[in-house]
């Protein structure tokens, strides 16, 4: 990006309308991915100087055991429902979680998910990092993926969504492929990058879990019509140039007993539609980097 | 640019397990199974009975404390409607339909209204302890002494008024100190509610229980946080029956629906009524096993 500058120089702009034609596998119109974040909240973190992690002094009981709900609970529910549908997931993972709870990274490691990072924890902030501490957690987030799951990671959702000017220049030049953290667009876009070659996939804050249910302030019914809604737009538009559709959720808002059900519904109804590809997002990206060169 | 210490990027509890000792990871559908005395879905119904004094104070804002400058006329008395008014609704719900409950009591709430706790008691209601009022929140800024005294102060309190000892406690907030767990241990307590990491009660390390009472399904955050209407609010409690009826069946463990209600909030004429709905639904479900937060806990204690 260019640092200082009121336009980041992130992308090109290229209008909607009249784009090329982009295809996916056996006539789909619309790629849909799920990522569940899965992921480790320290409950003592180190104090970033511009983002407090926890509205109460440590321990931040609720806010800590209801993300530890995760862990313990609702990755399974959420999990088996995404199974039973057939929906892969591709995981954006706090790498910490290969250490603290391996037993989920291994559960999702077992059902063919995808994992890309998160960071180490969600309670550590990339803000003000030197570009030293930012190649260390790219590296350890490499190395750490790789030795928990044998995957060699190849996207990046910055943790917390916290970014520095040089995040994205970064991961392209470790060799990432896609990243998650741009929403400008319903499609796979060309991200410019000083080195190599990065893709935006489109992930989602407005069809996000958290914003369903803690911006818009949604019921557990209310958030699987808007997937629904959203679902079927994009399938319609897609059939002029692939789109995507991302479900980023967290299993401690989706997996709770009064929202699965109606989740399980809204999956349901994409998996027999018939017009979703339903893939991990390394698929979408190597799809539409194929055919645009 | 400001620059972050080397330590911002080292993570010395970065292992396996937790990032403390105050409780063990285990995942809930691999435990052994638990049985309840009847049905699959024990049906935990928690109100909240709140005294907020017009002089806010305490270690942070309760929520539903003060808002307006001294004096808050409009908060003081809408909270105190769901004692006078609300609570009373609650008792008549619950009675019409035959269930019993768990009342999370203020020990204020017990000596300014012995009314309020005699017809909670000869219903056969359970009473939790609740802090002293809504100014004696919790947290690390209080300090180790008075946190110890405010809990042993509600805690005799409430037993001076009620003639009993409660045997569960509810943070303010469910927000604790690292403290807390140990200072309830030595009050003699069973079990808190605090804790919503998990679906079943369980141990934390120095043996007292976990009565997660679910933060996400009470009235407070589908009313007054998401702003719900109460019809949707009790939608969201038969689908929560619905899924943990079927994944009861599934597993063959028993499962747990936390139902916490504020009197201020769901005691209001226009719905009281979901409520009242709600309830004479959930007792007609032969899953449904409608049990106060000590009937859970011990229950479930005498299975491990």
């Amino acid at each position: 990006m260019q640092e200082g500058a009121p336009d980041p120089d992130l992308y090109d702009y290229h209008p909607y309308r009249g784009r090329p034609k982009i295809e996916w596998p056996d006539g789909k119109t619309v790629a849909v991915w799920v990522a569940p974040n899965l992921e480790y909240y320290e409950i003592d973190p180190p104090i970033h100087p511009k983002r407090n992690p926890w509205p109460h002094p440590a321990p931040s009981v609720v806010g800590y055991s209801h993300r530890d709900h995760s862990n313990r609970v609702s990755h399974w529910r959420m999990a088996e429902v995404m199974t039973r549908h057939g929906f892969p997931g591709s995981v954006s993972l706090s790498v910490a979680l290969c250490q603290h709870h391996p037993e989920v990274v291994a559960d999702a490691n077992e059902r063919g998910w995808e994992f890309f990072s998160h960071g180490i924890y969600n309670t550590r902030y990339s803000y003000d990092m030197t570009e030293a501490q930012e190649r260390a957690i790219i590296e350890d987030s490499i190395r750490t993926v790789e030795d928990a799951t044998g995957q060699r990671i190849r996207g990046w959702l910055a943790p917390a969504l916290t970014h520095t000017p040089r995040t994205l220049d970064l991961i392209a030049e470790y060799g990432l492929d896609y990243t998650c953290d741009l929403y400008h667009d319903d499609q796979v876009q060309e991200v410019k990058v000083a080195k190599g070659k990065l893709a935006s996939i489109p992930y989602s804050l407005e069809v996000n879990d958290h914003y369903g249910f803690f911006v818009y302030n949604m019921s557990g019914r209310e958030y699987a019509d808007t997937l629904v809604r959203q679902y079927e737009r994009l399938a319609t538009e897609g059939e002029q140039s692939g789109t995507v559709m991302c479900i980023p959720l967290h299993a401690y808002l989706i997996g709770q007993p009064h929202r699965i059900g109606p989740f399980e519904e809204a999956l349901e109804h994409i998996a027999k539609d018939g017009r979703a590809w339903i893939a991990r997002a390394g698929e979408i990206v190597d799809a539409w980097r194929e055919q645009v060169g | 640019m400001s620059t972050l210490p080397d330590s911002y990027t080292q993570y010395p509890k970065r292992g396996e397990g937790y990032d403390h000792d105050l409780y063990k990871w285990s995942n809930m559908h691999e435990r052994v199974p638990v049985r309840w005395p009847q049905g699959s879905v024990a049906v935990w119904l928690c109100v909240s009975l709140e005294w907020f004094p017009i002089t806010p104070g305490g270690t942070f804002k309760a929520p539903g404390h003060m808002v307006t400058p001294y004096p808050d006329y409009r908060h003081y008395t809408s909270r105190d409607y769901g004692n006078r008014v609300g609570a009373w609704r609650m008792l008549d719900a619950f009675s019409e339909v035959g269930v019993k409950a768990s009342f999370a009591t203020n020990a204020a709430i017990a000596e300014r209204y012995p009314e309020l706790i005699e017809a909670m008691q000869s219903a056969g209601h359970e009473i939790i302890a609740h802090s002293t009022d809504m100014n004696g929140t919790i947290d690390a800024t209080l300090g180790e002494v008075a946190e110890k005294e405010l809990i042993g102060d509600a805690m005799t309190r409430l037993e001076k008024a009620t003639g009993t000892r409660p045997k569960g406690w509810l943070s303010i907030a469910r927000q604790q100190s690292f403290h807390t767990l140990d200072i309830l241990k030595d009050e003699g307590l069973t079990y808190c509610c605090d804790w919503v990491n998990d679906e079943l009660p369980y141990r934390f390390a120095n043996g007292l229980i976990d009565l997660p009472l679910n933060h996400e399904l009470s009235d407070r955050t589908i009313i007054t946080v998401q702003q719900q209407s109460a019809d949707s609010w009790a939608q969201s409690m038969r689908d929560a029956f619905d899924w943990l009826a079927k994944e009861a069946a599934g597993i063959g463990s028993g499962r747990m629906l936390p139902i916490h209600l504020t009197p201020y909030i769901m005691g209001l004429p226009y719905r009281i009524g979901a409520l009242e709905c709600l309830l004479a639904d959930l007792v007609e479900r032969e899953e449904a096993w409608f049990a106060r937060g000590e009937d859970i806990v011990a229950y479930w204690e005498a299975q491990q």
